[in-house]
Order: structure tokens, then sequence, then C-alpha cells
């Protein structure tokens, strides 16, 4: 089966090719490399998603305890650990905040995180969230490589050990002229010794790659049932295709 | 006993209905020639992908709402809420890719074997009716969801209409049923979406059948089995009952279509945006216009040829001619056979560039427009009319080779 999945996907890959760069805006994503199967990491991502996301952001298609169901986290944990904004478990993840106060502190209405996964992608969204660099001239401090200008703050620094610093080099644009351009991203942990800093990195994009993983689960939570109903399913039809073959050719004898 | 009771049923209802005669007329005494090869499975594969269509369009309409405000988030309940919602909804988006595939491949093998030609002309032109409303069909369902692509989308190629001179603004706006497509919009296309086209569908699909079991059916050597019938029996001699022999055979073709179909939609629903497109998973917003408008596949051939022309009105007339020259079809060949195998090597070369060039333009138009891939999609414009408007032509010296008298046919 995993053969056959494996032909299609090559088989789709080449008209797949064709439409996938289109959110990037020009600027190479790092692979999320993130695993649905893996529910412990699906746990830490419901959890720093609903610490550090839902504030802000509203998730108004994803109910409570379905999420709960899914993830292994029964209402009672729910509760008590990971409903600031809701009384009932039945609830969307919805936020206090209204459309008019975030226009005015953002400046912008901030997007609702239901099926974001699904509109930009695991790897973009990756990315952005560990891309953030410090720009005095923005508002919050920050700006980041894949979302220029964007307006939300870097709300998971801390995290990070701290913000990330741009080190810049000049390159010839096409119009001849020189132009200061980001290189890379460091990471500046401040007073931190280097190794722990690095630690605090790796730390920092493991726990990054969960939350990516747990908003591509509330993308399309039947994404956990899909594959392996999909995988019976197409067994059931390789028996039935392999019958009715066999049924043709009989009734074919008498066909000359 | 029971036997006796369902003979005397059947004897009942056939004094009072055509029973037993429609039975035998369309399925076991109606005689299709025995050398189809798998390029005949596609008939009944898009038959089974609009019963498809039709029956989870059902289901999902239990739960959609055709309102601007409530749009989205009632497909992502179905997504998330409605038990098997998610698989409804793939299955019906999936199905509306997978409708196209195989009317694209059945009008391919029309084109390759020469179906449309005498006496099918009017089966052909019933069939590209049945292409138009499914077109028609697929755009007003795409505005449903109502995101970013549906409603943009929508808005391009509405208005098209405001092309047509004098009376192109007020046509516009009363397509729309408002200044920018809003929720009227979206009430009435939902209207004809589940109403209107599919009636009209499924009445299109029956005159299609009436007229092929009226003609009889094309093989791929293109000879008319009727002319060589048995002289006891009546019966053509390359001819087998459709029932029980091509029923069989399709269930073969059903199954293996079945599998590549479930693989998509358990696998890759979102066919890396081609079937399910990313911007789509943005609500509407109609402050927005997103920075490349991309219509589905299928319609990306026509949108390439709209935008090939510089002048708007001129565009929208070649789009338009693009789908004339498809009705015109069986007039233009002059060929004295029908199929590809007994053709010259004119009409095939024609067929092959027609091919290019429609896969060319399909691709072409789901690119932004740069002057390079401008003139590319002018240059296929252009071979795609020259397919046609030269066939008159090269069909009529081309070298064919003799029809047989009968059909090829081993096992």
């Amino acid at each position: 089966m995993k053969t056959l999945f494996r032909t299609v996907m090559l088989l789709s890959a080449f008209f797949i090719g064709g439409q996938t760069f289109a959110s990037g805006g020009g600027v190479h994503l790092e692979p999320a490399h993130n695993d649905l199967s893996n529910q412990g990491s699906l746990q830490n991502g419901m959890k720093l998603f609903v610490n550090y996301c839902l504030s802000c952001h509203s998730a108004e298609y994803m109910r409570f305890n379905r999420a709960g169901k899914d993830l292994g986290i029964s209402d009672e944990q729910l509760k008590q650990n990971l409903m600031f904004t809701a009384d009932k478990v039945g609830e969307t993840m919805k936020v206090a905040m209204t459309k008019d106060d975030a226009k005015k502190w953002f400046g912008i209405a901030i997007p609702d995180l239901s099926v974001v996964a699904r509109s930009r992608g695991v790897d973009w969204l990756y990315t952005y969230m560990t891309s953030f660099y410090r720009d005095d001239k923005r508002t919050w401090g920050v700006n980041n490589l894949v979302f220029k200008d964007v307006g939300m703050p870097h709300v998971m620094a801390d995290m990070e050990g701290g913000v990330k610093d741009a080190v810049y080099k000049t390159e010839i644009g096409e119009d001849g002229k020189p132009h200061q351009v980001i290189d890379k991203l460091v990471s500046n942990c401040g007073a931190l010794p280097k190794a722990d800093c690095e630690k605090k990195a790796q730390e920092y994009n493991r726990n990054v790659r969960d939350l990516v993983n747990y908003l591509e689960y509330m993308g399309e939570p039947a994404k956990l049932v899909r594959y392996s109903l999909g995988v019976k399913v197409i067994l059931f039809l390789l028996f039935f295709t392999f019958i009715a073959y066999f049924l043709k050719k009989e009734y074919w004898r008498d066909v000359h | 006993m029971i036997n006796k009771m369902l003979t005397d049923l059947r004897d009942w209802v056939d004094v009072r209905f055509p029973m037993t005669e429609t039975w035998n007329y369309h399925l076991a005494q109606y005689y299709a020639p025995k050398n189809f090869n798998a390029w005949y499975y596609f008939g009944s594969l898009a038959l089974l992908v609009f019963v498809l269509q039709i029956v989870t369009g059902i289901f999902l309409t239990m739960n959609y709402k055709p309102d601007a405000g409530m749009a989205f988030a009632s497909v992502e309940y179905i997504m998330r809420d409605v038990d098997w919602g998610w698989l409804i909804r793939y299955l019906h988006s999936t199905g509306a890719s997978f409708f196209f595939i195989t009317v694209y491949l059945h009008m391919f093998r029309g084109l390759m074997y020469g179906s449309y030609k005498k006496p099918r002309e009017l089966l052909w032109v019933i069939g590209m009716f049945i292409y138009l409303a499914l077109m028609a069909e697929a755009f007003m369902g795409y505005l449903l969801p109502w995101g970013q692509m549906s409603f943009w989308g929508a808005q391009v190629i509405i208005s098209l209409f405001g092309a047509i001179p004098w009376i192109g603004d007020a046509l516009t706006l009363w397509v729309r049923g408002d200044y920018v497509i809003a929720d009227a919009t979206l009430n009435r296309f939902f209207a004809f979406h589940v109403i209107l086209v599919p009636f009209i569908l499924a009445a299109l699909v029956f005159v299609h059948l009436v007229a092929l079991h009226h003609v009889g059916s094309n093989n791929p050597d293109g000879v008319e089995i009727k002319k060589n019938k048995d002289p006891v029996t009546h019966k053509p001699v390359d001819g087998i009952p459709f029932h029980p022999y091509y029923t069989v055979k399709d269930i073969v073709g059903i199954g293996v279509f079945l599998i590549i179909f479930a693989a998509v939609v358990f696998f890759l629903p979102e066919f890396g945006g081609w079937f399910l497109e990313k911007d789509n998973f943005i609500p509407a917003d109609p402050m927005k216009t997103p920075e490349h408008i991309v219509p589905l596949w299928y319609f990306t051939p026509f949108y390439a040829i709209l935008r090939a022309i510089p002048d708007k009105l001129l565009g929208v007339i070649a789009m338009g001619g693009a789908i004339v020259m498809l009705f015109i079809l069986p007039w233009l060949d002059r060929s004295p056979v029908k199929s590809i195998r007994y053709k010259g090597p004119l009409f095939k070369t024609a067929l092959v560039i027609f091919v290019i060039s429609f896969i060319a333009l399909g691709y072409l138009g789901t690119q932004p427009p740069t002057p390079v891939l401008t003139a590319f999609a002018q240059l296929f414009s252009f071979l795609y009319f020259a397919f046609f408007i030269l066939m008159p032509w090269y069909s009529s010296i081309d070298e064919c080779k003799p029809e047989p008298t009968r059909v090829n046919f081993s096992h």
C-alpha cells in the first residue's frame, strides 16, 4: 500500500510542483518536518497555541473537546489547564478581543487561525515563527523574513532566549546599485553562554514544530483518520476490482 | 411460486409501461461493437461521477448555508462537526475535478475515433451542450465555499460580461444582483447549482443516451456494425448485447477508476492546490484582492486564450469561439474515414499539435502573465484554432488507409 501511495504521490509531484511555491513570496522556506502521528507533539502544540496565540487569534471552528478527544486530553484537564476563554468544553476557541480593539492596537483585524495551515502551509508557518528579527523601526521592535513588516509582536521571544539579530550583507541589485540585504539571522540570548543559547534555540525550534503540528491538525482534524481509512478503502477496492476482472473474463469467454 | 408472482407482476407492468421493452432496447438487446478499448470506459465513468455529485451534493446541502455571512463557516462545520462531513465534502470537491477529467478523456476519445462524424453529429452536439452545462455547474459551485478564490474568480469571470458593448454593465449588474459579488449572487448561484443546472444536465444526459442508442456506438475502427448483420438473426455480427457484456466490463473500469479516485480523496484531496486552492481557505474579503487569481484547472485553457488577446471584448469572443469550434467540428472533418487508425499523417500530426496546445494553454492559464508567457499563449491559441479552421483542407487531402469491413477484435 505504501508503494501505491508513493507512486500516486510521485505521479502527482509534477502537477503539484507548479503551485506549492505560491505563498512563499520568494523567501526560502524551512521544511517543518512535523508529524501528525506524534500525539505528544500535538499536545504540546495545543498547549503553546492556547497560551501564546489564543489571547489575540481565535480558532472559531475548533471545539475544545474535539481537540481533547483527538489528542487524548480529558475534559477535566482541558478545563483546568487549557480553557482560559471558555466555560464549556463544547465551545469553540474564541477570543475576548473585539475586531475594533484589534484594529486600534495592531492596525489590522487579527486573522482566525482555524485553517491557517491550509492557506499558508506548514513550512511557511514554521519559517515564519522562526524568522523574527530585531528591527527598531517597527512598532513592536521586530520584523519577519517571510512576512515583511508584520503587525504581530514576537510573542514567543522569551522562549527563544531573545529576539534574533539580522546579519546584513551588501548585494548589487537589478538596478546596478549596492543594497543592504539580510544574509542570515543569528540567536541573541543576551548574557547567556553560547552553548546554552544554542540549546535554547534548538528547543525553541522543537516547540515551534509542535505548534505547527497542532495548527496542521486544527486545519483539518479529519486528517488523523483520513489516511488509515484510505488504506482500508483502497484495499477493498483492489479486492473488488480483482473479482470484477475475473467475472468479466468469465462472461467474455463466448465472445469471438 | 415466487417466480410466478414476479413474472405476473412483470407482465402486469409491461401492459401498462414498456419496462421490458426499454430494458431490452437500451441494455439487453442494445448491440455494441465488441472491440471497445479502454477509452470507452469514460462515458459510463462520467455518468458514475454525475450520480456521485448528485448524491454527495444532496448531503452537503443539508448543512451548507448559502449566506455570505455563514457560508465559509458552514463548510468548516461540515468538515469538523458533521459525521463523515469531511468525506462527503472531499468526494464532492474531488468529484468536480474528476468529472472534467472523465469528460475531457471522453471527448478526446470522440476526437480520435471520429465519433462526431455522420450519423453522430447530433450526438456530439448534445455532448457539447453537456460540457457547457458542466462548466456552468462547476463555475457556480466554486462560489459556494465563499473563499477568496471563490469570490475573486467569480468577480473576474462575471466582469467578462461587461465587455459586451452597450448592455455590458447593465448585464453584469443583473447577473450579480449587486454591484459586487455579494449575498444575492451567492444565493442565486446556489439555486442554479443545486436545482437548475443539475436538472438540465440530467435531461441532456438522457437525450445524449437516446441519441446514442438510436445511431449505435462508434468503435476504435470507425466501422458501422449495423451495415453487417447476420442474415438469420438480423443482429450485427460484430455487436454484442450491452448487458451483460459491457455491464460486467464497465464494473472493472469502475473499480480501477475508484482506486485512483479514492487515492486522491483520502491522500491528496487538495491535489497540491489544483483541486482545492490554498487561497480558498481564506474567507472571501471584498476589500482584499489576492495577488494572483487563478480559475480551477479545467477552465485554464480557455482562460489562457482570453488573456492572450490584448483587447477584452476580442478576448471574450476568442474564448467563446474556442468552444464554438468544438460544436461545429462534425462539419469540419472531410475525411472519408472515421478512426485515427485509418486517417493519414496530416490529421494525426494536427491532432498531436492540438493536444499539446490544449495542455500548454491549460498550464499557461495558471501562470501570472509575463510578455514571454503571453507570446506562448498567443502561439498555442493560434494552433488551437488552426486545428479546426484548417481541418476542411487538411482532412480532405490527407492520405487515408482503407477502412476494414469488420472490426479488429482479439482476446
